[in-house]
């Protein structure tokens, strides 16, 4: 075993950790919230420091890293700010998949322009009325027409669809089949293509720089080469993409976690009651330690989970520990923390507020924790007792 | 990182549970628990197997191994019986305060006898009035000539009654301030006389691992019976709880993860309703809960150890270890006995057992909130 982390990614983090505590200021993240607008200028820098997308090999315009240093990443960005940090990794959402399954083609033409900044990725899978079921017959259909397929359906809750190069979506490919999912397949669809029409959805709790959709498409005909992976596979490429970008999901509670820990503890010595700093208040401390204890293990938890994937070794349970562990610790940890700061905690002035109102969507997206210990049961009973 | 144990360690796992499967026998873990009996013939092939101080070097009869081998040892016997792996694992407690602070001659006096299973060691630092509060000890030493002489009460001492060695932290210096300035341990043989062993009876857990408490009137020892420094005992005994707390953690996760197995096992093979109880929600989600907390707590308590490996004691993720390792073990020794149902609540069913058994791990060798206090002090401090 190795529990440290190598020169090179301690390099990466405090990169990371300069770039975002110089960019992330209180007037950007007030100016982004308020407008609810991507921010572009932020994603261009981020990416030429080759933050984005820091896993894609060095050809297609990555820096060739791992799934590890971009957990790193991750943690870094979000742990500096969740709302601007969490928008930024979600960049490049669904870019994976390409990686994964795409022909060479369809790599060199869509990937670059993502680790460049100069495009935002999206993917399609959830649907208004499935939630996260997407085993069930998919309501959105594509239909081979000569060399095209032609796509009718809807799609919900879709990062980045608005303002995207590309949506892969997964369609109902075949509508006989049992069961449905062996009938799905994955197509990307150009920004552009007639018939598209997205909606930008708005009023969210909290993550409001990143841009959440509904996407409709009514005759949608993209040529038969954007198919991606293969033709009625694209459920179990949906499931290998999702095993591994939880990762990054994971990542996320952490840097959360952390974020608000760090927050806390400092408020914690700067605040004085009852005539000492409020860390010496046993119950204060106390809630401090149980908080060090959740992010010490949400990390590695999610460190394991990201270098086995690195290993070529992906662990689908412990990729799902690592979220719902990480997930819970850090809507737990923000909560502690939200306590810890009092009634400061409710006004907008005091960053923990923005903290709280992101906690919760992690524990939701990317298969919410009850799914996640659906895989994680499934793997467990699968092992001989 | 790398997050995998070498072919060596797995090796030393395996090795440790075929042997445990074979001779941790339910029937023995029930007698040793209903009876509150030491398994020494157990202890004694443990030994022969190199399964007790494998982190000893080999001149003093271990097998050269670091904290973390000695983590997977203690894991697994836990993971296996609760209460005689407990049993075993505390047979050469506090050992480590000689290893690190021992002259040459105390060392090759008790280590090889404690790692060839002929003697079972004991730290003797709780006080009746005191509990976890050891800065100040009313247990005193007075040099006299070139003799110690001990008088004093110890209380919850682990193998008390079996012990062939107490290592007894004393107050050597009643006028320094702070009081603990002026500790010292002293080894002191079972058999000197004016030590006096009652054994605590009628535990709720660890049955098998005998408690007692050791009085001391004028007990004479030679001055070189004197452990480390001279009044730095109570230094000596803190870094000693930091990496010690490393095994309890390793105990929590063996009996964590027993809980685990037999908890899985069965709701695999039970029906109700006309299915497979694993096929509930309610139970599969409760199975995940406990297999993600019993991962969190190995991956706290590897690290903690490897650390202690590869340079240097990390005290705060020492407690983390212990802190969380502790609560874990409770929490899922107690859904395993909700999935077993009423049979749960019967011995026979063995669940029951190891939730009695998991409760010590959150109080000895530093409560919960003593740990919480250490991790509070060192992250504040950052």
């Amino acid at each position: 075993m190795d529990f440290e982390l190598t020169e090179e990614q301690l390099e990466i983090k405090r990169a990371v950790r300069e770039f975002c505590l110089k960019e992330f200021t209180d007037e950007v993240m007030r100016r982004y919230a308020e407008s609810e607008e991507f921010p572009w200028d932020l994603y261009r820098k981020a990416a030429q420091l080759g933050f984005i997308g820091i896993h894609m090999p060095e050809e297609y315009g990555g820096q060739g890293y791992g799934y590890l240093e971009n957990v790193l990443v991750t943690e870094e960005m979000v742990r500096a700010n969740p709302e601007l940090g969490i928008t930024l990794v979600f960049g490049d959402f669904g870019t994976e998949l390409i990686l994964m399954f795409g022909t060479e083609e369809q790599k060199r033409r869509y990937i670059p322009r993502i680790t460049r900044g100069e495009g935002l990725s999206a993917a399609a899978f959830t649907e208004p009325s499935g939630g996260s079921d997407i085993s069930k017959r998919l309501e959105t259909v594509a239909v081979k027409e000569g060399d095209e397929w032609v796509i009718n359906g809807s799609k919900m809750f879709i990062t980045n669809a608005n303002i995207s190069d590309f949506i892969i979506v997964l369609c109902q490919t075949d509508l006989e089949v049992e069961p449905p999912y062996r009938g799905q397949s994955l197509f990307i669809v150009d920004r552009g293509t007639p018939g598209v029409d997205v909606d930008k959805l708005t009023g969210k709790l909290g993550l409001k720089p990143s841009q959440t959709c509904s996407v409709s498409f009514s005759d949608v005909r993209v040529p038969e080469e954007n198919l991606l992976g293969e033709l009625n596979r694209g459920f179990y490429h949906t499931l290998q993409y999702l095993n591994e970008s939880r990762l990054e999901i994971a990542a996320q509670g952490v840097g959360l976690a952390q974020g608000a820990l760090d927050m806390a503890l400092k408020y914690a010595k700067e605040r004085t009651l009852f005539g000492e700093p409020l860390y010496r208040l046993q119950a204060v401390s106390h809630k401090l330690a149980d908080m060090a204890i959740k992010v010490e293990a949400a990390r590695l938890l999610t460190y394991k989970a990201a270098w086995l994937a690195d290993q070529g070794e992906t662990d689908p349970m412990i990729s799902s520990m690592a979220k719902v562990y990480a997930a819970r610790a850090g809507f737990e940890v923000v909560e502690e923390a939200a306590q810890i700061f009092g009634g400061y905690f409710f006004f907008e002035d005091y960053p923990i507020e923005r903290f709280y109102r992101i906690a919760k969507v992690i524990e939701v997206y990317e298969g919410t924790k009850e799914v996640q210990k659906d895989t994680i049961a499934r793997f467990l009973l699968k092992r001989p007792t | 990182m790398d997050f995998k144990l070498t072919e060596e360690q797995l090796e030393i796992k395996s090795a440790v549970r075929e042997f445990c499967l074979k001779e941790f026998t339910p029937e023995l873990a029930m007698e040793c628990d209903r009876e509150e009996k030491f398994p020494w013939d157990l202890h004694r092939k443990a030994a022969q197997l190199g399964f007790v101080g494998i982190h000893f070097p080999e001149e003093y009869g271990g097998g050269g191994y670091g904290v973390l081998e000695n983590v997977l040892v203690v894991e697994e016997m836990c993971r296996v019986d609760s209460t005689l792996g407990t049993a075993i694992m505390l047979g050469d407690f506090a050992c480590d305060l000689i290893l690190r602070h021992g002259t040459e001659e105390q060392k090759e006096k008790w280590l090889p006898r404690v790692a060839r299973g002929e003697a079972v060691s004991a730290g003797a630092f709780t006080e009746p009035a005191r509990g976890s509060d050891i800065t100040k000890m009313d247990t005193t030493a007075v040099k006299e000539g070139d003799e110690w002489v001990i008088n004093g009460t110890k209380t919850l001492i682990s193998n008390a009654t079996i012990a062939s060695f107490f290592i007894t932290l004393c107050q050597t210096n009643p006028e320094a301030e702070p009081t603990y300035r002026g500790q010292s341990l002293i080894i002191v043989e079972r058999e000197t006389p004016g030590v006096d062993v009652t054994k605590i009876g009628g535990k709720l857990g660890i049955r098998s691992s005998p408690t007692g408490e050791v009085s001391f009137s004028d007990v004479r020892v030679p001055e070189e019976n004197l452990l480390g420094e001279l009044n730095r005992g109570f230094y000596h005994s803190l870094y000693f709880f930091d990496e010690s707390r490393i095994e309890i953690a390793a105990q929590a996760v063996g009996i964590a993860q027993g809980a685990l197995d037999r908890a899985l096992k069965y709701a695999k093979e039970r029906e109700a309703f006309g299915r497979k109880i694993a096929e509930f929600q309610a139970i599969s989600h409760k199975l995940a809960d406990m297999a993600t907390k019993v991962e969190a707590a190995r991956l706290l308590t590897y690290k903690a150890a490897w650390v202690v490996d590869h340079g240097e004691l990390d005290p705060m993720l020492a407690s983390m270890a212990k802190t969380y390792a502790g609560r874990i073990a409770v929490e899922v020794a107690d859904e395993a006995i909700q999935i077993f149902g009423g049979y749960g609540y019967i011995g026979e069913y063995e669940v029951e057992r190891f939730y009695r058994d998991a409760k010590i791990t959150e109080i000895y060798e530093g409560t919960r909130e003593i740990q919480k206090n250490t991790i509070a002090r060192y992250l504040v401090r950052r």
